[in-house]
């Protein structure tokens, strides 16, 4: 890893480490350094950098709630804003606990796209009634219960594609 | 306890109004701070929207709740139990709160 100005480049095994533990962040050094072919001390130290200058920002546990038992809803919410008030919005529906994803976006309107997570559509809905569409500057809502989902994983195509070619 | 007539009438504030939504967190856009706003809503408002909150018994919780008028909110009730849709509903509602309104400001509350 060098510094490049004000960014940091990560090498070709910068990049190998962080695929493979996107993979599985439970994988030892040792493991991680026997797929690659170089030594456990070394991906150690690779790691520590990555860890020291928050390009791994944390290590997360993907639970599968419906096997202990626990019922859930996901929803997309799209909401519209008045640009002038779009920022805080965005950041106020960070803050809570039932949002999990936040991100604006500007097609023909500036909107604020968040992913909101509920036990059960009445749930939901009162959070989205009392929280959310009370905030100053939302003009209106729409939003999409995820009725199935065919994939939910860390997106590792996003580093296979940024990974500078050797 | 009685709730007097100026206290039903009030502006609430931004987290007690009314949002209007079509279904689940599909909001309108279309607020009420005060039950004269709900009435004048009643008039303009998707016809899609009253039903879902007719129906989840939402507008009588807000007035008695939130306003303080268990008098409306019986009245609202009644609205629903007649199970009426499209605009015999908006209607029928817009009847019942601007009468309340009136009788609110000729001083006859009836409330609690």
């Amino acid at each position: 890893m060098k510094i490049k100005g004000q960014a940091l480049a990560l090498d070709d095994l910068d990049w190998e480490i962080l695929r493979l533990l996107q993979e599985n962040a439970k994988q030892t050094y040792t493991e991680i350094g026997q797929r690659l072919n170089v030594a456990h001390s070394t991906v150690y130290d690779r790691i520590q950098r990555m860890e020291h200058h928050g390009i791994i920002k944390k290590y997360g546990t993907v639970v599968d709630l419906e096997k202990v038992g626990i019922r859930q809803i996901t929803a997309v919410m799209t909401i519209f804003t008045d640009p002038k008030e779009s920022e805080k919005i965005a950041q106020k529906l960070s803050e809570f606990s039932e949002v999990s994803e936040v991100f604006t976006s500007f097609s023909e309107e500036l909107v604020i796209i968040a992913k909101v997570i509920a036990t059960d559509q009445a749930e939901l809905h009162s959070f989205i009634a009392q929280s959310i569409a009370p905030l100053p500057g939302v003009l209106r809502i729409r939003t999409s219960i995820v009725t199935r989902k065919y994939k939910e994983e860390t997106p590792q195509t996003v580093l296979s594609h940024t990974a500078p070619k050797a | 306890m009685s709730v007097s007539p100026s206290r039903i009438l009030r502006n609430v504030l931004r987290e007690e109004a009314f949002y209007f939504f079509t279904s689940i967190g599909n909001y309108t856009g279309e607020s009420a701070f005060s039950l004269e706003e709900f009435m004048n809503k009643i008039k303009e408002i998707n016809i899609k929207s009253l039903e879902f909150h007719l129906y989840r018994e939402d507008f009588e919780k807000w007035v008695e709740q939130t306003l303080g008028d268990s008098k409306l909110a019986d009245e609202i009730k009644g609205v629903r139990n007649l199970k009426f849709v499209g605009n015999a509903l908006r209607d029928r509602l817009y009847n019942v709160v601007s009468k309340r309104i009136k009788e609110l400001k000729g001083g006859h509350s009836g409330s609690r």
